[in-house]
């Protein structure tokens, strides 16, 4: 018989569609409208999951998502396996596939249970205590050990193909929580005009007020309620409803995390819909209406499949039409389990017994039980359970002592109900403790937020409502409210001696006992956070929302002080697991960071380019022809551009426009150089340094008139480079008359470097005559080129002969093949960073960031010409006078040629003077460019070296792991000394 | 995230548009060169790096692009005052009232 | 104390694991102690510890404000590796591995040092640079340090995305065999278990809220919410809130206090069997014994000391990580939590004396902290019992800023730690 636990007439459900699921490879049937949960306790199966230590066979114990046992795998197809999945709020779609975890090999049948029986030896904490000998034996025997057993759930093994996407939204007033609270604020909100998000975690607002089958409110159920106030709220234009949707975390400034769970119910999901989405929602009010939480009672057994908490029992029921029993008993300490009991017995299902731990209950309550003609057992606890894979009795405990045992099939349980203050807590509020109802309540918000309902402890429905009016400054109605009950009272800490004996379980997932609390304080875990670290108590995937406050309860009640002086673990994002997904979004893959790409990106692609990252670009990194390696392109683009020319895409290289009556002052600050004397038309090389007296950033300056300069900066530095300088213009220097633009987007720049170089650009330029007496090196012209404004730059990072053509980026690609269609007639080749790198470290020029490391003063680069030591003023130059930066010994930038021509250096690689010492080696310095020079037929290297400069002809020993090079120390110049290819 | 008020463009917009730029009202000499290394040290180096009121500079870096200043709790994030680059930093007095 | 073993874990299960005693004693303060040392973190506490064990000083308080290893101690992710570039840290974090590596031994307190090694990816010739600069002064000073080819990282760790297609491609992989993780809360328990067996008087709730000096200079006694107690020496290892105590003793420092976040999964089985490290993409990640992805994120742009951080520091985390490990996408985020990073100029810790006779000082260890606590722990002792460095920290001096002497691992590498 398929549901035999589904029972007729009970619930909300429609019943009018079946629905096929499998778990562990079995086929069920379920309604629409089911959570996996109650679609298998409606065919009677409870055991759900393996426990995470102990392996102790578990059921689901809640309807919501505080479960700490019922978790599943569920598997759509190969890539979307999703671990850890809790059955009690997964909603049931057809084809569902779910799996059991942490087993084998079967759920039944799991041999890590063999824990259970060794758990003696395996009390809190005792891998502290043990496996330190050998001391290999951690990592090699002991930790694999471990590990297998620890985990839950797989993780997925393929990319994920789900979608996510990410959302921002303000509003006046954001509610969290859809029951009757949150309900009641959002239309006291909407009616204000105020514009109002109300999210819940549930398939449909109502809360609690869908599970109580009593409870009526103005004459209609409470679930009637809640679905008219719903579809109210919905017909306004101010309010958006939120379904499925958690609110995971509350951030500074009101800010509320909200995650969306748009296609885990659906059995076919939309390709067009994303699974999640999240919402980053800044609210000027943040109603919080999260309810409260069921407690678990802490007694001997307290685990076996069958015992569920008496609100779960009484939703399965109410809503879904499920009992989770034929033969109940009922273990309390709260009137809200008696409501449960009640519900179940006028649908037809036996109770056996109400266990009360209390010696005095309200006359009312009895009254209504020995109307059902239900036994009540007063001042008695549970004593100990019995079943392997599911509860079949239970023994009871009386007030006189006296011994009863039962049998059972179910074991309803109610501590009591713990407010909800996640969220209040995440938004920095402090829990107050309140001594009256043994409970930690909202205390002040620090943010503009307001806790109503459950969560701050109000217990009964009129004044839930109540509240929630006035948190919108409303004066309260009148509901016409009938048979609530109230949530208030019950246990906190364990029953009986559960301290002393038995395994009474606090923290159901990661199998803590109330034996393993007593041990963490008797080895003098004091603190809350160390005995919740000692014991890993609250740590499960359910963070403690079952186990937090009778860990403490217990770890207090032992300590004998009173439970605030114990403390409260902090509450942290998220509320619930929430997915990686929907924190990424659509941040995947290329739109991981945008990708700069430069206007003449294209021809690289089109032309065979491989190219290489940097910053944010991506640069051409050589052109390979057929059958081409690397060395081969790089040598061939470095040896055409000398022999004849080559075209260079420059355009990533950083841009800003410095211009103003003061521009010139403000370079003399910002640079080492002196700018006072530059004539304009004329370009310079300069260098930034921080205060601090090292190396910044480094650029040719062109000097377009008196008050206008071209800067050009390194391609990663543009953005911080233009910060500096507005930092010290706008903060230091506000009288100065100068204006900053970032030019770098502006300009596309084509470097035509070789001898050649005029001869290919000659016909295209008008407007400037470039001829090498009237265009020397280092000079800059406004022109045009193939009649496209440009600015044209006489200026060479090879060594050759060279112009840099800027002209607005959208002419950038048409004048590259205009270039293009001069160059390639004459034999010359477009080349790429790489060649760049080999061509100007043959000159010596560096690379701010290769050969300087933000520890290199402009001396130690052997710069020392380009600092305006007559300058009154310029940041820097304090920071360069501190004694560590004028001492002898600083590393300073060197040539290297190795005595094998052939031996190509790694760069980074370290240089010694003895190359014989043992370790630890005294290191004189490092690579920090090194390339084959085909035009040389030989290596070069720069390198960083201890008073390098006074060791030109030294001989010196670079180890490596398998051989010793030896190297001389050289000047930086390797190519053409004199400069006279320049000025060709 | 925070919420933070540009006192430029008079409007509250995301962290995401600001860049924090250190403390504020570290008064830079016209003189650098006549200064101690201990002078040096305390302007570059050394920093109040409070467990209270900071005051620090923020950059609209994208939006406005100005550079202002922030008086900020460090304990609650709370922003008590924002002002204009080349404003008096706010007495001693004036902080411990917003703080109240 | 009694010790912790395989037998006496089996003896005591005979019995109910009745016999344990605490792990330390909780005894009131003393009017009067040579040496304090403020802050019951695993520095803290190991200093304390060395002190008692290297040179028999045993009239030592340690005073922790709160609970013992609540600061950063509890709230990092608990990556161990020396590979550093210069050979000043090489030399204090390789002291530190070493110490690791019989940490569990010495203490008699298994700590669970895993040396499962550490991977720093490169993307870009950059870092392919920085790296191979790092491994070739590693060799030369005695730190295991090897370069991978993007499968050979792979190989290592096969969760690893090395395709081309990824936005920044893994250009290959720098690899300490010899680094790992291990067990932070144990290291502080460890340590307190030692130290207090040997005399040490550990004290929490004991808030430190003045540093009392003598006319001459010295400091006298420290005053607290437990009373004033006097002292001949006090050690701050404070670290988010050395600037506050520090200013308590009239000495202002070079450092700013961040925010850091760190967050992990649910737990699964094991599929992540090493650290990994992405500087580029900032993304740190390793699988703890109990099965949760342990990662970390990055610090907010500003000073403060909530403990919390911002949603979009997270979500760069997240991001790097499923750009990294696709198949990530789909675990769950199941707890975060924020620590107060105290930050040098340049990102090197200060482990020094101080212009104040009898005040030292242990801080600045940013975002890497706790992997040199051994080390730090067994330096800082020796500074503090010989008023003078050991030769392992003698470049860690609070006044190294005025000079310009810098450690700048970060300028030279752009590497976290």
């Amino acid at each position: 018989m398929t549901q035999p636990f589904r029972i007729k007439g009970a619930g909300t459900l429609p019943h009018t569609r079946t629905i096929q699921f499998t778990f562990d490879g079995q086929s069920y049937e379920g309604y629409e409208g089911d959570t996996l949960a109650s679609a298998l306790l409606a065919n009677g199966v409870h055991l759900m999951g393996r426990s995470f230590k102990y392996h102790r066979p578990r059921g689901v114990v809640a309807a919501g998502p505080e479960e700490p046992n019922a978790l599943v795998g569920i598997t759509r197809d190969r890539a979307r396996h999703t671990p850890n999945v809790r059955a009690s709020v997964q909603e049931l779609y057809d084809g569902l596939n779910a799996t059991s975890q942490n087993r084998f090999p079967t759920l039944n049948f799991d041999i890590g249970a063999l824990n259970s029986l060794m758990s003696p030896f395996f009390p809190a904490g005792f891998y502290y205590k043990t496996f330190k000998w050998p001391a290999k034996a951690w990592d090699a025997l002991y930790e694999p050990f471990i590990r297998r057993a620890a985990g839950l759930g797989e993780a997925p093994t393929e990319s994920d193909p789900d979608r996510y996407v990410n959302r921002f939204a303000h509003c006046d007033v954001l509610i969290i929580g859809g029951g009757a609270a949150g309900l009641a604020a959002a239309q006291a909100a909407a009616e204000k005009s105020q514009s109002v998000i109300l999210c819940d975690e549930n398939p449909a607002m109502g809360g609690w007020l869908l599970a109580d089958s009593d409870i009526q409110i103005d004459g209609q159920t409470g679930a009637q309620w809640a679905a008219n106030m719903a579809a109210e709220l919905a017909t306004r234009d101010n309010v958006r409803l939120l379904t499925r949707t958690t609110g995971f975390g509350y951030f500074q400034h009101n800010m509320v995390g909200l995650v969306e769970r748009i296609t885990d119910h659906q059995a076919r999901p939309e390709p067009s819909q994303p699974r999640e989405r999240m919402w980053q929602v800044r609210a000027k009010q943040v109603v919080i209406a999260q309810g409260s939480i069921e407690r678990a009672m802490v007694f001997p057994g307290n685990d076996r499949p069958g015992i569920v908490l008496a609100g779960a029992a009484q939703k399965w029921l109410n809503q879904y039409g499920v009992s989770v029993g034929s033969r109940i008993g009922v273990y309390t300490a709260c009137d809200t389990a008696y409501a449960a009991a009640f519900d179940l017995h006028e649908a037809g299902i036996g109770i056996e017994v109400i266990v009360d731990y209390r010696k005095v209950v309200d006359e009312t309550i009895l009254a209504q039980a020995r109307e059902h003609k239900i036994e009540v057992v007063l001042g008695a606890t549970v004593a100990q359970t019995t079943g392997r894979l599911r509860i079949n009795g239970m023994q009871v405990k009386t007030a006189t002592g006296e011994q009863k045992e039962f049998d059972i099939d179910a074991l309803l349980m109610s501590a009591g109900w713990t407010p909800s203050l996640h969220l209040y807590s995440q938004s920095r509020g402090k829990p107050v403790w309140d001594e009256a109802s043994q409970r930690f309540l909202p205390g002040e918000s620090p943010q503009d937020c307001i806790c109503v309902g459950g969560c701050t402890g109000t217990d009964s429905m009129e004044q839930v409502l109540a509240e929630a009016e006035r948190a919108l400054g409303n004066k309260p109605r009148k509901f016409d409210i009938e048979d609530d009950v109230s949530t208030d009272g019950g246990i906190i800490g364990a029953t009986g001696n559960s301290t002393e004996k038995g395994k009474a379980f606090v923290d159901f997932q990661n199998d803590v006992t109330a034996k393993d609390i007593a041990l963490a304080v008797r080895e003098g875990m004091h603190s809350i956070e160390h005995v919740k670290r000692y014991t890993t108590n609250g740590m499960a995937t359910d963070q403690g929302k079952l186990s937090n406050m009778h860990g403490l309860a217990i770890a207090a009640n032992l300590l004998k002080k009173p439970i605030p002086e114990v403390g409260l673990t902090t509450f942290r994002p998220p509320y619930t697991p929430t997915t990686f997904g929907s924190f990424v979004g659509h941040t995947r893959g290329p739109l991981f960071d945008p990708e700069r790409k430069t206007p003449i990106h294209d021809w690289a692609v089109e032309n065979g380019a491989d190219f290489e990252p940097v910053s944010l670009w991506q640069r051409a990194w050589y052109f390979p022809r057929a059958g081409e390696t690397m060395h081969e392109a790089v040598d061939r683009e470095c040896r055409t551009t000398r022999e004849i020319a080559g075209i260079f895409d420059a355009s990533t290289l950083g841009k800003i426009e410095v211009t103003g009556p003061d521009a010139a002052a403000f370079m003399n600050i910002m640079y080492t150089n002196s700018w006072d004397k530059l004539k304009a038309g004329r370009a310079k090389y300069g260098i930034m340094c921080r205060e601090d007296g090292f190396i910044y950033d480094d650029g040719v300056v062109g000097k377009l008139s008196d008050t206008r300069f071209h800067v050009t900066t390194t391609t990663g530095g543009a953005p911080r480079v233009l910060n500096h300088m507005e930092d010290y213009l706008q903060t230091e220097f506000p009288e100065m008359k100068v204006w900053l633009t970032s030019t770098s987007e502006q300009w596309a720049t084509i470097a035509v470097q070789g001898p050649k170089a005029r001869e290919i650009i000659e016909p295209l330029v008008t407007g400037a005559d470039i001829s090498a007496e009237n265009f020397p090196h280092m000079s800059v012209v406004e022109c045009k080129v193939c009649g496209v404004p440009a600015r044209l730059f006489r200026i060479s990072f090879t060594g050759e002969l060279g112009f840099e053509i800027n002209v607005p980026a959208d002419y950038g690609r048409s004048i590259w093949d205009a270039v293009w269609r001069r160059a390639q007639p004459l034999g010359a080749c477009a080349y790429g960073t790489e060649a760049m790198h080999v061509m100007r470290a043959e000159k010596g020029y560096i690379i701010v960031g290769q050969d300087t490391d933000g520890t290199v003063t402009p001396h130690d680069a052997g710069l020392s010409w380009a600092i305006a030591k007559s300058k009154p003023d310029f940041v820097g130059k304090r920071g360069m006078m501190r004694p560590d930066l004028v001492r002898e010994g600083r590393r300073q930038l060197v040539g290297l040629k190795t005595s094998d021509p052939g031996k190509v250096l790694e760069e980074g690689a370290q240089i010694v003077e003895d190359p014989e010492q043992p370790v630890p080696m005294k290191m004189l310095g490092f690579v920090t460019s090194s390339y084959w020079s085909g035009t040389l037929g030989k290596s070069i290297a720069l390198a960083l070296i201890e008073d390098g400069s006074l060791r030109l002809g030294e001989t010196l020993y670079v180890p490596m792991a398998d051989e010793i090079i030896e190297v001389e120390v050289t000047g930086t110049v390797f190519y053409d000394e004199k400069g006279e290819r320049l000025h060709g | 995230m925070l919420l933070i008020h540009c006192p430029y463009c008079e409007a509250d917009h995301p962290e995401l548009e600001f860049a924090n730029a250190g403390e504020a009202h570290i008064v830079r000499p016209r003189e650098m060169s006549n200064m101690s290394d201990e002078d040096f040290e305390a302007m570059f180096f050394i920093r109040d790096n409070p467990k209270g009121v900071s005051l620090e500079r923020w950059r609209h870096v994208h939006g406005c692009g100005r550079f202002f200043n922030a008086l900020r709790h460090t304990v609650s994030d709370t922003f008590l005052k924002v002002y204009k680059a080349g404003e008096a930093r706010p007495s001693n007095d004036e902080i411990a009232k917003l703080i109240k | 104390m009694k010790n912790f073993s395989a037998l006496s874990l089996a003896r005591e299960a005979m019995r109910g694991h009745k016999g344990w005693e605490k792990h330390w004693r909780s005894p009131e303060p003393k009017k009067q102690y040579d040496i304090i040392i403020v802050g019951g973190g695993g520095h803290g506490l190991g200093t304390a510890y060395y002190l008692a064990k290297e040179h028999g000083l045993t009239n030592i308080a340690v005073l922790e404000k709160g609970w013992l290893g609540g600061g950063n101690t509890g709230r990092n992710t608990t990556i161990i590796r020396s590979n550093y570039l210069y050979d000043e840290s090489a030399g204090l974090y390789n002291h530190s591995l070493n110490l690791w590596e019989t940490l569990s031994q010495e203490l008699n307190y298994n700590v669970m040092f895993s040396q499962r090694g550490v991977m720093m990816l490169a993307h870009n010739v950059h870092d392919v640079q920085s790296a191979q600069r790092h491994i070739h002064a590693n060799r030369l000073n005695g730190v295991d340090n090897q370069w991978l080819t993007p499968q050979q990282a792979k190989d290592y760790c096969p969760p690893l995305n090395i395709s081309k297609d990824c936005r920044y491609p893994v250009m290959g992989a720098a690899l300490q065999r010899r680094g790992g993780v291990a067990r932070h809360d144990a290291v502080a328990w460890g340590y307190a278990r030692k130290a207090s067996a040997m005399g040490v008087d550990i004290i929490q709730n004991c808030e430190v809220t003045g540093i009392n000096r003598a006319p001459s200079g010295e400091v006298t006694e420290v005053e607290t919410t437990r009373g004033t107690i006097g002292a001949k020496k006090v050690g701050i290892v404070a670290a988010g809130h050395t600037s506050v105590l520090m200013e308590m003793a009239g000495v202002r420092m070079p450092l700013e206090s961040y925010p850091l976040q760190a967050l992990v999964s649910e737990p699964v089985k094991p599929v992540f069997p090493c650290v990994v490290m992405s500087n580029a993409v900032h993304a740190y990640i390793s699988q703890s014994d109990k099965g949760e992805l342990v990662i970390g994120a990055g610090t907010d742009s500003y000073l403060s000391y909530s403990q919390t951080g911002s949603m979009h520091i997270l979500q760069h985390t997240l991001d790097a990580i499923v750009e990294l490990y696709p198949m990530f996408s789909r675990m769950k985020m199941l707890r975060t939590w924020g620590g107060i990073v105290d930050v040098t100029p340049d990102r090197s810790p200060i482990l020094s004396k101080t212009p104040v006779k009898g005040l030292y000082v242990n801080c600045g260890w940013g975002t890497g902290g706790f992997k040199a606590t051994p080390g730090s722990a067994h330096v800082f002792a020796h500074t503090i019992a010989k008023d003078a460095p050991h030769h392992i920290n003698e470049g860690f001096t609070l006044d190294r800023f005025r000079g310009g002497r810098l450690i700048d691992e970060a300028a030279a590498a752009a590497v976290a730690h």
